[in-house]
């Protein structure tokens, strides 16, 4: 190799000129790609949203799964304060439910609020204002609700959905589309072994109260119909997702939603 | 080395030579972590494969061109940059073409950045020497990476869940068939006793490849009469 002449002008020139031209190739990339994987993501999250109601029964093509999405779901905007539903967000006129997420518009302070600690037991700092929820229809009768839910973990924010029945008491379903919890330990929150677990468990006792937990059994095996089994070697992971369920169940999530519901009928 | 005088014969010596008598993963004992993670099934092992040797070869031939230009204060992290954009540009095209996959390989597409055999060839060949042989250079050193990650996808995924890219080939007893699937083979671990098996067969074959011991064990010392 030819000697080079190291000057410090020399040095700096290079370096600026490789990562100028590096960062311009990796921006580029990045912006030019968006939109195709933008709709992955809302395919991916449609797939989810028709597995956890069991309409994702055979390998289905992107088309296949906007047509029967189209067909079975329909997004609804919901004010979580007020638990109303709403046509759009305010000052969002080409709002569009299908590619609106939560956890973004989480990070915008004219669309969610901050947090105080004690209310904040998912671990997700700002809350949006707005949730789309899913309502699962056959002809016009509603059959179930999916909510989207997300919370801290060991490593990692899980994101996922919880589908209820129209009874807005039983559990249809509980599945993950993104975290990055421990494989193989916490990342068992994927085995279709415990997500079996889920189904037909009731979220409220008799009295009203959230009473569904994941955690070890009680002894008397009394709290059976509200209790989940936690994962083996992921104590940290289980625990995130059980103050998951309560933070989206109880009065800083859906609680005043699933409350109008109750109220007005699940049909409203 | 001189390129001039045979390009052709050397070109092709290049891009063969990693394959068997110079294989990163089983001489040089380079990019374990991803043979590891990425091969229980095949179809994640020929992306792997694919994307490694992209990137291989296109840091190659920046680096190789840039070779006079960086100076040897800094040569490391230019390189690491340059590999470093490499791999968001794959990752990020996976993720608009093939999403299911690029979920299944998670992190692995990123540590490419921090694949050994990356960094080895562009330290140790394409700072040295010309573009195009540099060029040749990473494919070859990929195609000796994806021989072996596929040797070890094909094997996983064959006798582990009896399937093949997601088809069915050996009928399994779960779906009521004869084979019953070894599900060591779906571990981390089982990649390490196949990747030894390899070494062992391409050594037997090729005994000019087995290493002079590093140290002799002492002969054994018998205890001294008082």
């Amino acid at each position: 190799m030819p000697a080079l002449r190291e000057t410090p002008l020399a040095v700096l020139r290079i370096a600026l000129l490789v990562s100028l031209v590096c960062s311009m190739v990796v921006a580029g990339t990045a912006v030019g790609l968006k939109s195709m994987q933008l709709e992955n993501r809302r395919v991916d999250r449609e797939r989810h949203l028709l597995a956890i109601v069991g309409l994702h029964d055979r390998a289905l093509s992107a088309s296949e799964v906007g047509e029967r999405f189209r067909e079975r779901i329909t997004p609804r905007l919901v004010d979580l304060d007020s638990g109303a539903y709403v046509a759009a967000p305010p000052g969002h006129d080409n709002f569009d439910p299908l590619t609106w997420e939560g956890a973004r518009a989480a990070t915008d302070p004219a669309l969610s609020r901050a947090l105080s600690r004690s209310e904040d037991i998912a671990g997700i700092q700002r809350r949006e204002r707005y949730a789309v929820v899913y309502k699962l229809m056959q002809g016009e009768r509603v059959e179930a609700l999916i909510l989207p839910v997300r919370g801290y973990g060991l490593w990692s924010t899980l994101y996922g959905f919880l589908a209820v029945d129209a009874d807005l008491n039983t559990v249809l379903g509980l599945r993950f589309y993104q975290h990055a919890e421990t494989p193989g330990l916490g990342g068992e929150v994927d085995n279709p072994r415990w997500k079996a677990l889920w189904p037909g468990k009731r979220l409220f006792d008799s009295d009203g109260q959230l009473r569904l937990r994941v955690g070890k059994p009680s002894g008397d095996g009394q709290d059976a119909r509200w209790r989940v089994d936690a994962l083996a070697g992921a104590t940290l992971t289980s625990n995130g997702v059980n103050n998951m369920i309560r933070f989206w169940l109880g009065p800083q999530g859906y609680g005043p939603y699933l409350q109008r519901l109750r109220q007005e009928g699940v049909e409203s | 080395m001189n390129t001039r005088t045979s390009a052709r014969p050397r070109a092709l010596a290049v891009l063969f030579a990693p394959v068997f008598d110079n294989n990163p993963i089983a001489l040089q004992i380079l990019g374990i972590c991803s043979a590891l993670a990425v091969t229980a099934n095949l179809k994640t092992a020929l992306v792997m494969s694919v994307a490694l040797t992209l990137v291989t070869a296109f840091s190659n031939l920046f680096i190789s061109l840039l070779r006079r230009q960086i100076p040897a204060s800094i040569r490391m992290i230019v390189q690491v940059v340059i590999i470093a954009s490499l791999v968001i540009v794959v990752d990020q095209v996976l993720r608009a073409v093939a999403f299911e996959l690029a979920k299944q390989l998670s992190v692995f597409v990123g540590l490419i950045i921090t694949n050994c055999i990356v960094m080895g060839r562009a330290e140790a060949f394409a700072m040295q020497n010309p573009p195009w042989p540099s060029f040749l250079d990473g494919i070859g050193n990929g195609l000796g990476y994806s021989a072996l990650l596929v040797a070890l996808g094909i094997t996983r995924e064959l006798f582990g869940s009896g399937t093949l890219i997601g088809y069915r080939v050996l009928p399994t007893v779960a779906d009521g068939g004869w084979y019953l699937p070894n599900g060591l083979l779906l571990l981390p671990p089982s990649a390490f006793f196949l990747i030894g098996l390899f070494i062992w067969a391409l050594r037997s074959w090729k005994p000019e490849q087995v290493e002079s011991p590093a140290f002799r064990m002492a002969p054994q010392v018998r205890e001294q009469e008082p």
